[in-house]
């Protein structure tokens, strides 16, 4: 679970800020940055577990190309989070291997 | 017997296997290896482990195809004992699935026709209700199909990575990024010299052409004929999803990881591996018209290769008459074929059984002469 975050972002004031929940616990981050980022500044270091062998995975490569930032995000399972900018009252949740076609409300605003 | 020294030119799932197969019966082999710069079709290959319909124009082909389907788990479990790679086989039966009342039925008298002339091939033809206990995520749109119940599939990447292995594990010398140019026959000692572009040359009793496209250049050399063209195969993967496919289908199949592969395309194109947005959407279009949840999946990645083919789509399988000791083996089906390939052919080429059983319908002289013109059944 959250701990001792290994990443921060410098404060200055000013700052706009959004909050987040992630796994019922709210974060304010700032805005604008991605949410892998903003999960990471807040402590998170369990962002998924892995399909094959159901270990904790973090984010690796920050940039799209490596697929281990995956989280549910608003109800839509398997997002790279590492590619969604945060949005105030996002709701995230680890994703907890596969995706499952048939048992997952995919939700209607995929952007 | 002292043992031969065979060269293998060609180091992709068909020249790995050959070469395997060689190697594990005591030749000395040696695989001269382009590495991953070729169009290694071996990397494009769908994964399909496949009797189905295969060999409706050469009933020795059908018979070919349904032995190595056979013969997979033999060299799976080897290999696995062996290198303690995974090639990742799994056998449960495959089907085949029609869109429309004339496909379903072109394809009952298909597989009728293979199975009378080939000395029997199964198959089964189902309504949609009975495939249904098999794929219960079926779509609407699929209105029949056929089960074959040796298909399969296998991971074609692991599978080249386990052939690559077995090889340093038989002591076979296997030497990658050789572009091979030239290779001649000495007749005075029957030996080989193989050249490459960069000016180092092997010698041996024997050679086997396994050079996928390269084969068309190369078998002129040692007295063979290669008439190779190749398709172009585009395929698209999805995310890991968790299980809902248990059998592979000729338009997708759900890997053991859990990815869903969506396959493919036939194209030809010429030397262009790349991918087009037409191809990508018409076979993301047919695996949801297939499976229907499918639509819910993101894909991640979608690539093209080239696969060789022959005119008829057969393979060649021919020892020269001029440079005795030389051997051609071109294919498109690297996968399914892998286990024939290693089993029979490499101690055939490496000169430790005789020619396999009415193999000469494989001779690339069915390509030469008044009757020969073809439409190839990939």
């Amino acid at each position: 679970m959250a701990t001792e975050p290994l990443f921060s972002i410098p404060q200055s004031t000013g700052m706009e800020t959004v909050t987040i929940t992630f796994e019922g616990k709210a974060l304010t981050v700032p805005a604008g940055i991605n949410v892998a980022a903003a999960l990471l500044v807040g402590g998170a270091h369990e962002f998924r577990t892995s399909v094959v062998g159901q270990v904790p995975r973090a984010p690796y490569c920050m940039m799209g190309v490596c697929f281990e930032c995956l989280v549910e995000i608003d109800g839509v399972p398997a997002r790279q989070s590492c590619l969604v900018e945060v949005r105030d009252g996002m709701q995230i949740k680890r994703q907890s291997g596969a995706v499952d076609l048939d048992g997952t409300n995919f939700g209607e605003n995929h952007d | 017997m002292a043992s031969q020294q065979l060269t293998v030119v060609g180091g992709g799932l068909v020249g790995a296997a050959i070469a395997y197969g060689a190697a594990r019966v005591g030749v000395q082999v040696r695989v001269l290896d382009q590495g991953d710069v070729a169009f290694r079709a071996s990397r494009g290959n769908f994964g399909l482990v496949w009797v189905s319909s295969k060999g409706g124009g050469m009933p020795r082909y059908a018979r070919w195809t349904y032995d190595a389907a056979k013969l997979w788990p033999t060299l799976h479990q080897e290999l696995l004992d062996v290198t303690g790679v995974d090639s990742g086989l799994l056998q449960p039966g495959g089907f085949w699935l029609g869109f429309s009342e004339a496909e379903v039925a072109a394809r009952a008298e298909l597989l009728e026709k293979i199975d009378r002339e080939a000395g029997g091939i199964p198959f089964q033809m189902m309504e949609p209700s009975e495939l249904k206990n098999y794929l219960p995520d079926l779509g609407p749109a699929v209105v029949g199909g056929s089960f074959g119940p040796i298909d399969g599939h296998a991971n074609p990447l692991m599978l080249l990575r386990a052939l690559h292995k077995g090889l340093r594990e038989k002591g076979a010398d296997v030497v990658t990024g050789i572009d091979v140019e030239k290779i001649n026959y000495a007749e005075a000692g029957g030996r080989f010299d193989v050249f490459s572009t960069d000016g180092q040359q092997w010698s041996s009793d024997r050679v086997v052409l396994a050079a996928g496209i390269g084969n068309a250049r190369l078998a002129p050399q040692v007295g063979l004929h290669a008439p190779i063209v190749v398709t172009r195969g585009q395929v698209l993967i999805t995310e890991r999803l968790k299980r809902f496919l248990e059998y592979p289908t000729n338009k997708c199949r759900q890997t053991r990881e859990g990815s869903v592969q969506i396959g493919s395309t036939s194209e030809d194109v010429g030397l262009d591996d790349g991918t087009t947005p037409e191809k990508i959407e018409w076979l993301a279009r047919r695996a949801v018209a297939t499976f229907p949840a499918l639509a819910r999946a993101r894909l991640v990645r979608a690539w093209g290769a080239l696969r060789p083919l022959t005119p008829d789509g057969y393979p060649i399988y021919q020892a020269s008459r001029t440079c005795p000791g030389a051997y051609l083996a071109t294919c498109h089906s690297g996968v399914t074929l892998a286990s024939a390939h290693c089993l029979v052919l490499g101690p055939w080429v490496g000169g430790v059984t005789d020619i396999p059983l009415e193999f000469d319908v494989f001779s690339s002289d069915r390509f030469t002469g008044p009757k020969a013109s073809f439409s190839h059944g990939h």
